[in-house]
């Protein structure tokens, strides 16, 4: 055992699209220890809710992170909606789950091809944003955004989808189907792949819930927590749902449960499309928040359970507003996952836990 | 400029974005807006790029890591600021964390606004950049020449 050297590893890293410093202990090739150091990204945007009334702070909720930012602006609009007892009409809530799911795909395809890349697949990488791209066309034409989509607003949505447009982008993605498959069956079936993913930075089933990891990364370890499966909005309307699990709880089974998961939301879209009532999109919203007034929400983003909670005080602006975001909560088990692997293995540790900085930074 | 001087190589640093931009810069380079066709190659150096593509506002933590890697890039070079938090702070000009768009720590030659800035902007803004390449280029042949 040679003596032990501390390797500097971001925040500017080829394989890092965001900011992250960690500090890698290591004895020979092995990582023993890793501490992280975040704050490249902060800007304390929880604050800005007492210069922007509620539904202005959705625009900035919305810009908490560019990957999840449906995400963020529909928990935010129903945790205010719980706020102010607001009932959003039922095609709203149909609409927002069939853009979130969406959104998830989009960041889904985005992550396998960074994946792609933390291994030197490069070729993938192109090939996962090409097919992502299909996914940004369907935002662009319903939403006008093709990343920011500022769609949802507290009381529903600003835009409707029409009919033949719903029809439109489910056999849009039938035809995204053909071309994910290729897709997956290289990344689940490549030997070279296997080579780097097989057995390469385990979190145990005991690990996962000691540290209350959330989203793929637990689901990878066999950890059987959706928020999806508690059936809130348009959830409930679907006929069976059940997270996709995966006992292994190394790199490949992170990128496996996340291949399947994006079947499962073209899946949850065609069903969600072809079961949409008619009616208005939005409810008019009049008044302020109680004071004292207080409403908490989970959501499942695409890298797991985000946490929302707001506080009225009377005014149209809000008391506090906090989010504990899926990669806050991963952090801690993306450095037990990283002790003990081969320092050649860091990238592909960090790419599969799908670290979202600027969520988790704010 | 009737053609560029050469293919520029660009790295990418993102300040304190949302993401938003940064993942449009990455799909400038991808397929769907194929940025390849004009040269642009991403490199995760900066001593070998000649565009430096900053997203996001700076703030007391990354300001030192914007400009360094700025002092490590080689003369010619140009700073692109993409999406309008590095151009200006956006949508986030006051927060308490936030200092202001990427001007505020080094010179910036383009500014590519929108939020997320388009991957349309950002081709037309790295095409800028390299005209202005193309100027510093030719200003520094001049110098030489002067001395020697």
């Amino acid at each position: 055992m040679g003596k032990s050297t501390v390797i500097p590893f971001g925040p500017q890293h080829p394989v890092l699209p965001e900011p992250l410093h960690l500090d890698l202990v290591v004895q020979d090739e092995t990582v023993i220890d890793v501490l992280p150091q975040i704050g490249f990204v902060h800007r304390g945007l929880e604050k800005l809710v007492e210069t922007r009334d509620y539904n202005q702070f959705i625009f900035v909720a919305e810009r908490i992170c560019g990957i999840c930012a449906m995400g963020h602006s529909l928990g935010y609009a129903e945790t205010v909606e719980e706020l102010m007892g607001i009932e959003v009409p039922t095609r709203a809530e149909y609409l927002r789950v069939i853009w979130h799911e969406l959104s998830r795909i989009h960041s889904h395809l985005l992550w396998l091809g960074l994946a792609a890349d933390a291994f030197g697949f490069e070729s993938m990488f192109m090939h996962c944003w090409r097919l992502r791209e299909r996914i940004l066309d369907i935002f662009e034409k319903t939403t006008g955004g093709r990343v920011i989509l500022s769609v949802v607003r507290v009381g529903g949505v600003a835009r409707d989808i029409e009919d033949s447009e719903l029809a439109a982008i489910c056999s849009v993605l039938d035809g995204i189907k053909s071309e994910y498959k290729e897709i997956t069956d290289t990344l689940l079936t490549d030997m070279s792949v296997k080579n780097r993913t097989v057995g390469v930075g385990t979190l145990t089933h005991e690990q996962a819930v000691d540290l209350s990891m959330v989203g793929p990364f637990a689901r990878a370890s066999n950890v059987s927590y959706d928020v999806r499966s508690f059936g809130r909005g348009a959830y409930g309307a679907l006929s069976d749902f059940q997270p996709i699990v995966d006992a292994q709880g190394d790199c490949y089974a992170r990128v496996k449960v996340r291949c399947l998961e994006v079947l499962q939301s073209i899946q949850i879209i065609q069903e969600l499309a072809g079961k949409i009532p008619q009616g208005d999109i939005a409810v008019k919203v009049k008044g302020n928040p109680d004071p004292g007034a207080r409403a908490a929400n989970v959501l499942e983003q695409p890298r797991g359970e985000c946490y929302y909670y707001a506080q009225g005080n009377g005014t149209k602006f809000l008391e506090r507003m906090r989010m504990r975001t899926p990669t806050s909560q991963n952090l801690a088990g993306m450095v037990e996952a990283l002790k003990g692997c081969d320092l050649a293995d860091v990238n592909m540790v960090i790419l599969t836990i799908d670290p979202c900085i600027s969520c988790t930074e704010r | 400029m009737a053609y560029a001087g050469k293919s520029p190589w660009v790295i990418h640093y993102d300040g304190s974005s949302c993401n938003g931009c940064d993942i449009e810069v990455l799909a400038t380079l991808c397929p769907g807006f194929d940025g390849e066709r004009f040269g642009v190659i991403n490199t995760g150096n900066p001593k070998h790029a000649d565009i430096f593509l900053v997203t996001g506002s700076v703030n007391e933590q990354n300001i030192d890591v914007v400009r360094q890697i700025y002092d490590q890039m080689i003369e010619p070079k140009v700073v692109v600021a993409c999406g309008i938090c590095a151009c200006s702070g956006g949508i986030f000009h006051d927060c308490y964390n936030v200092i202001g768009g990427v001007d505020q720590a080094i010179p910036v030659d383009v500014y590519a606004p929108g939020c997320a800035v388009r991957p349309e902007t950002l081709i037309d803004a790295i095409v800028a950049g390299v005209a202005v390449l193309d100027e510093k280029a030719e200003k520094l042949k001049a110098e030489k020449k002067g001395r020697a």
